[in-house]
């Protein structure tokens, strides 16, 4: 047995992210690249040591090689303990047989057993696909001081967005009566976050009994809730004011890389207070040349930048030629653009060359049928030739041949 | 292939005296270079990247710096169960580290309970990237009982007893002249050697009981007829820091992409201590040429031809050239600083001038408030 840890998290990060395209081929939605030097999964790792939290289990299914060997013994976000840390746990065997995880409720309760021996009190669930800063621990305080059976997250969305959410109707001391996933007609703007805390021994039952629940799709926000909120538990929102946001799609990601360049946007990577942690490469300090013009870009070390790179954001050993010109775009770590090629509000992922004069993307003022404009994404390890022209909300997953003028 | 037969030694506080200035608050090793790297990050790495697994790193006083920068030595994967990182301070009333052959000799329980073969020794003022397994190559096809790693160039003007080598045909020294008065190319000692760890406490030994303490002078230059002594050349960038100018122009050889590809190899890195900085954020308006910046700063203002460490500011209209600017370093609006080097979390307000000047450049200490 493990000594007592009163809360322990489980991040769901399974899943394809299939919307992400070419950049989730490889690799699982968390460990995305976002913000020059960090993966998606950062945010809610951090969070959890921040807001005082040392057992954390990551739930792994679709592509998780990479994400395994970034996570390793968690180190970086000092989750190594003795006792506690980050466990990365995947699907396996058992005695009955295999299953894949089949849901969220599903994969947390083929995980009952590690959160057993932690004995814990709360279990907060966490999912791994959003960029924002969160002190659990208040959220927590609020959950315990409610005596509260669940508490869910929500943050306060445009009306005009709130039926593509959850949405969750409080009474005024905060108590959830009604639950509708992505209604018509929103009654509030309470989106929910996907960030819940449970008391675990409610949640440990009702994970049980629903396992048991033929016709369930083994989901927290279609069957463990609803189940919850219509037995009568204390359910209560827990109103969160910051920045938030879901980047499970390319231009959700390209905003919210870009979010970082606005120094209006309440996301601070710099507070010292609140540090987004995460595996560093070793790599010497950035270069920039005689021949650059950078401005308004965020620029990891490694780089070396002989062109132009306006409004962009650059990871670790990106390389950018002289007369190259890189505008309104994400470029991840170790790709090269080449002399004279022109990207502009791309995303172009890890270890990809873009030739010589060729051209990725384009501004949406030059385009005349806005439906034919949008972010142009290159998968990895690609080489786009020489002068090829990669058109707008192009996903491009294979070589593109050099184009002779 | 990790893992071999050699074990490192590093003096992490020698030639403190030269650049006084950086070396008020700290000691060599711990004196920051680069935009990220610590002067001890280059012996350490070199050493790592050439298999050795395991490192004693000799501190005299004031390391407070120099543990607080290589902590457990994880940066290095030198916090093993194997080997890894050992910190040497003295051992009070018996330890006497006035000079290097007492130190060793201070230091000799590390050497005996050690079980490798051959022992690198290393200072902290020369900036290199040196594989030690070809140094040991070398040391092995010479039968040779001591390695000295020199470099054939004119002699930094303060080096401290330049050793200078002559060689046979074959690299054997054959003569070792301690003095200052030699003009032109030479070949200099680097204070890095490769010696059996048995020999080197051997030679220790005999010098302690004849009370003759002197490195150079007693072990090298006094055995050099007896034992089998070769060079072995230190090629590419590998400058020796001796003055505040030498400092000041390898930083700014940074600037050289050739230098950078030497010193960085992607095949053999410099490890560092790691803070998780995040990417440095260039501000609209802001101008940069021909600089090398670690993460974690924000510019918004102009510069050219500068080194700035993790974390500094430059603020709106200010122009920095020709700096060398240490960690978290905020520098106001509308200053002007040109041939400065600022120490660590100093604070420049508005509308501040500070000029130096290439052959001397200004200091700032660190912590102050300009």
């Amino acid at each position: 047995m493990y000594p007592k840890q009163e809360v322990v998290a489980m991040l769901l990060a399974g899943g394809q992210g299939s919307r992400l395209g070419v950049l989730t081929q490889k690799l699982a939605k968390p460990a995305v690249p976002f913000g020059g030097k960090y993966r998606i999964i950062d945010f809610p790792l951090s969070n959890c040591v921040n807001s005082g939290i040392d057992a954390v289990g990551v739930l792994t299914q679709y592509q998780p090689l990479v994400l395994n060997e970034y996570i390793g013994s968690g180190q970086p976000w000092d989750l190594d303990g003795n006792n506690s840390g980050v466990s990365v746990l995947s699907p396996y065997q058992q005695v009955k047989g295999a299953d894949w995880y089949s849901g969220t409720a599903n994969a947390i309760y083929q995980n009952i057993n590690y959160i057993d021996r932690y004995n814990p009190d709360y279990v907060v669930i966490l999912s791994g696909d959003h960029i924002y800063k969160m002190d659990y621990s208040k959220m927590i305080a609020e959950h315990k001081a409610n005596n509260a059976d669940c508490t869910i997250a929500v943050i306060d969305v445009p009306l005009a967005e709130a039926s593509r959410f959850g949405i969750m109707n409080t009474n005024p001391d905060g108590s959830i009566y009604e639950f509708e996933e992505k209604p018509e007609k929103p009654k509030s703007t309470n989106a929910s976050m996907g960030i819940y805390v449970f008391s675990y021994d409610k949640l440990r039952k009702y994970l049980i009994e629903d396992e048991e629940t033929e016709g369930s799709s083994h989901d927290f926000g279609k069957d463990i809730l609803p189940k919850m909120l219509a037995d009568g538990l204390k359910m209560y929102a827990y109103q969160f004011e910051g920045y938030w946001k879901d980047v499970g799609t390319i231009d959700s990601l390209w905003e919210s890389n870009m979010d970082l360049l606005d120094p209006n946007v309440p996301l601070d990577l710099t507070d010292e207070s609140w540090k987004i942690y995460s595996r560093n490469p070793v790599v010497p300090p950035q270069y920039i040349a005689e021949t650059a013009e950078v401005q308004n870009s965020l620029i990891a070390d490694g780089c070396s930048i002989s062109g132009s790179v306006d409004f962009s954001v650059l990871f670790s050993n990106v390389v950018v030629k002289p007369g190259a010109v890189v505008q309104d775009s994400i470029i991840m770590p170790g790709s090269v653009i080449e002399e004279g090629a022109v990207v502009q509000y791309a995303i172009v992922s890890e270890n990809t060359v873009i030739g010589k004069n060729a051209v990725v993307g384009a501004r949406p003022e030059t385009i005349v049928d806005k439906d034919q404009w949008g972010i142009a994404v290159i998968g990895d390890n690609l080489k786009i030739g020489a002068g090829a022209k990669i058109a707008p909300k192009a996903m491009v997953s294979k070589d593109v041949e050099e184009v002779e003028e | 292939m990790r893992g071999n037969n050699i074990m490192g030694i590093i003096f992490a506080n020698l030639h403190e005296r030269l650049i006084s200035e950086l070396t008020e608050v700290r000691i060599m090793g711990a004196v920051p270079f680069g935009g990220k790297y610590r002067l001890i990050d280059f012996p350490l790495s070199n050493m790592v990247n050439s298999g050795i697994n395991k490192v004693g790193v000799i501190t005299k006083i004031n390391y407070q710096s120099i543990m607080d920068h290589i902590g457990n030595g994880k940066a290095w994967d030198l916090s093993r169960k194997q080997g890894g990182l050992f910190i040497l301070p003295p051992f009070t009333d018996q330890s006497n580290y006035s000079n290097r052959v007492s130190t060793l000799n201070s230091i000799r329980p590390f050497l005996e309970n050690s079980t490798q073969e051959y022992v690198v020794l290393s200072d902290c003022d020369t900036i290199c990237n040196i594989d030690y397994q070809d140094v040991c190559r070398k040391h092995l096809e010479n039968g040779a009982d001591i390695t000295l790693v020199y470099k054939r160039d004119q002699l930094p003007e303060k080096l401290h007893d330049p050793t200078v080598l002559s060689f046979d045909s074959k690299g054997k020294v054959i003569d070792v002249q301690i003095s200052n008065n030699i003009t032109g190319s030479c070949s200099y000692y680097t204070n890095m050697l490769f010696i059996k760890r048995e020999l080197l406490m051997e030679l220790i030994d005999k010098c302690i009981s004849k009370n003759t303490l002197n490195f150079k002078r007693d072990i090298i230059q006094g055995e050099y007829k007896d034992l089998n002594i070769y060079g072995y050349e230190l090629k590419g960038f590998s400058p020796v820091i001796t003055s505040m100018s030498d400092y000041f122009n390898a930083n700014m050889a940074l600037m050289n992409e050739d230098i950078r590809a030497d010193l960085f190899n992607s095949d053999n890195p410099i490890y560092t201590k790691v803070r998780d900085d995040m990417p440095t954020k260039y501000g609209l308006g802001s101008k940069v040429k021909n600089s090398l910046i670690a993460n974690g700063c924000i510019i918004e203002g102009e510069v050219d031809n500068c080194v700035l460490f993790k974390g500094v500011h430059i603020g709106k209209g200010t122009k920095v050239s020709n700096c060398v600017i240490m960690q978290d370093t905020k520098i106001g609006a509308d200053s002007n600083l040109s041939y400065v080097i600022v120490d660590k979390d100093v604070t420049v307000k508005d509308e501040r001038t500070l000029m130096g000047y290439l052959s001397y450049p200004v200091y700032i200490s660190k912590g102050s408030v300009v």
